[in-house]
């Protein structure tokens, strides 16, 4: 019985934080930019394709891989600003928002032509050899994700309240045309929070292809829910972010586990709607 | 033709536009099945005239009311799902079936709009999503109603008494009625009192609720008449292929759906029809590019918007309105 429950907050843990991973990408873009950048979603599965490539076509070794892969997809999402958003000189947020969902799908297109549609395996950072916690037991990718979002939070923290660009960025989030009055360069800004939100999704893809399978469409589903996560928390709120991925995880294995599997996504955006109605900004939000 | 008469007449053509543009589309689409009797061409037509029936509504809301909803796939399926069950378990006879139905999915819109319109953007926009989700995924669980994953089959034509609607002349007749039934319906409704109001609601919520629209109740009502079309399309087209399953309806259907709207132009009645044609059409013309499907599809998607933000209609008409202008300028000029 308590066993059950440590299994369960494991699990939400593990998926709570590949979910907070992927918010916190969509949170930085939509503080400088003001758009849900659906591309986000593509980051993932590019974030495991990448590492597959890495590990098996150019032979790296897993921790080389892991870097290779995440600074790839930033790069890649570095191009999809500056040739796919920046051209486009429109106001209406609509408009760009459904540019993020045209180069979504060439994006996905790109990834289906690259590495085909078949199912591939990613192998976890560590070898598979279940771990007992308190009479759970836990994988050591799990623990792992756990860790390395930790790291990345850390890092992203460091970004944002130590350096001079996680100065100007904070700056824009905060008031746009009082930055661009003050002479912050928007464009530097918008590349590196896209910048960010690739390396975000890529680390996410990365740590959860062991765990799930990879395919070119694997990061549809995870990236819609940490769009959910992000509006749980209130979109564009750091700490949000990370306490809206943290519950949504937990949500829906607990539901999966006491209530039924087949219907804990409902579970979850039943929850997240009931949440919107009382707190209009989600929970953390202005 | 001296130049007053002539200007006469341009200003008769000027004034009744919407008229005579309604008229010769409906002669365009009475006569369309003699020239064209292909089945498929027929069916894909038929498909542009259910999607136009939806769009027509969402644009209402997303063009007119300001509002975003990424959600209306889940009352295209209610509606489809709700014609399937109560004509084919409960026995009844579709047309009852349909109004029925709509009446229900109406309800539930209300139910679910008055909460959820309070919000607003991403938030909006992510809570249609949810719907969307939670309905979607209902459909394909609820096995004992739906028919889960393979979906639900037997699903009879509409008709009356021995005229059925079941071959793909008729159906065309019977959709783009009912298409151009909602496109006459959506037209003199954005020019009644009620749709400046909403006009306003999507160019400054404060402001038009300074003018006395009550835009509370006005965005609960474009939404429960936008999810009122998207049902009776639904019904159509359950009707129309005697058969659904839950693919048609998941979260891509109302991005699909959405997209129609932006591209054919938010706030314009014609852009509705312009985009549910086109974007219904372009996998058709696309598959000729077989491996770079996708690349295309996105493509055309991203170049519509970035040059022409508008949408193509709306965008178009601003074109040739600049053009006109200049034109009269440098005459004056001269």
């Amino acid at each position: 019985m308590y066993q059950d429950l440590l299994q369960y907050i494991f699990s939400g843990l593990t998926s709570g934080a590949i979910y907070a991973l992927i918010a916190l990408g969509f949170c930085v873009v939509n503080n400088t930019m003001g758009i849900v950048n659906f591309v986000q979603v593509d980051f993932v599965s590019l974030g495991g394709m990448l590492m597959f490539s890495a590990l098996f076509a150019l032979g790296l070794p897993m921790v080389p891989g892991l870097l290779f892969a995440v600074a790839g997809v930033a790069a890649v999402a570095m191009v999809v600003e500056r040739f796919g958003l920046r051209p486009a000189r429109t106001e209406n947020h609509l408009v760009l928002i459904f540019i993020t969902v045209g180069l979504s799908i060439i994006l996905r297109g790109i990834i289906k032509l690259v590495w085909g549609k078949n199912r591939m395996a990613v192998p976890p950072l560590t070898p598979d050899t279940p771990v007992n916690i308190m009479g759970a037991s836990v994988l050591p990718q799990a623990l792992w994700i756990l860790l390395l979002t930790v790291i990345a939070i850390a890092l992203l923290m460091f970004f944002f309240y130590r350096t001079s660009l996680g100065l100007c960025m904070r700056a824009v989030a905060c008031n746009p045309s009082a930055a661009a009055v003050v002479g912050i360069p928007a464009g530097r800004v918008r590349l590196t929070s896209y910048a960010i939100a690739g390396a975000l999704g890529g680390l996410a893809g990365v740590l959860v292809t062991p765990i799930t399978t990879l395919s070119y469409d694997v990061g549809v589903l995870l990236g819609l829910k940490g769009f959910a996560a992000a509006i749980l928390g209130g979109f564009g709120s750091f700490p949000g972010a990370i306490l809206g991925g943290l519950g949504l995880g937990l949500l829906e294995s607990l539901s999966a586990g006491y209530i039924s599997s087949a219907y804990k996504d409902v579970v979850a955006f039943v929850v997240l709607l009931l949440v919107l109605c009382v707190r209009p900004n989600g929970l953390m939000g202005k | 033709m001296s130049p007053i008469r002539r200007d006469k007449v341009l200003y008769f053509l000027f004034l009744h536009r919407t008229g005579l543009f309604v008229g010769l589309l409906t002669a365009a689409l009475m006569l369309f099945p003699l020239i064209e009797d292909n089945p498929y061409t027929l069916g894909l037509t038929n498909l542009i005239a259910i999607n136009t029936i939806v769009v027509l509504g969402l644009n209402l809301f997303i063009g007119y009311a300001g509002q975003i909803s990424l959600g209306h796939a889940a009352f295209f399926a209610l509606g489809a799902y709700g014609s399937a069950v109560t004509t084919v378990a409960g026995g009844m006879s579709p047309w009852p079936a349909m109004l029925l139905v709509a009446v229900l999915v109406g309800l539930i819109a209300l139910v679910i709009g008055i909460p959820v319109l309070r919000l607003t953007g991403h938030y909006l926009a992510m809570a249609t999503l949810g719907f969307n989700f939670v309905i979607h995924t209902v459909l394909l669980e609820w096995d004992e109603v739906t028919g889960g994953p393979s979906g639900f089959s037997g699903i009879p034509p509409l008709g009356w008494g021995d005229f059925l609607f079941d071959s793909e002349v008729r159906l065309h007749y019977l959709l783009w009625g009912s298409a151009m039934l909602c496109l006459l319906l959506s037209l003199n409704l954005v020019r009644s009192g009620v749709g400046r109001g909403l006009a306003g609601l999507a160019g400054d919520e404060t402001a038009a609720a300074s003018l006395g629209v009550d835009t509370k109740r006005a965005k609960v009502k474009v939404f429960v008449l936008s999810a009122v079309f998207a049902s009776l399309a639904g019904s159509l087209f359950a009707h129309c292929y005697g058969f659904v399953s839950p693919d048609s309806f998941g979260i891509f259907t109302s991005a699909d759906l959405v997209i129609m709207v932006v591209v054919g132009g938010m706030g314009s009645i014609w852009g509705s029809l312009l985009g549910a044609g086109l974007i219904t059409l372009l996998p058709e013309w696309v598959d000729v590019f077989a491996t770079y499907k996708d690349f295309v599809h996105g493509g055309i998607l991203v170049l519509v918007l970035m040059f022409l933000p508008q949408g193509l209609v709306t965008g178009i008409v601003d074109l040739v309105r600049v053009k006109i202008a200049l034109r009269r300028r440098k005459h004056a000029a001269a």
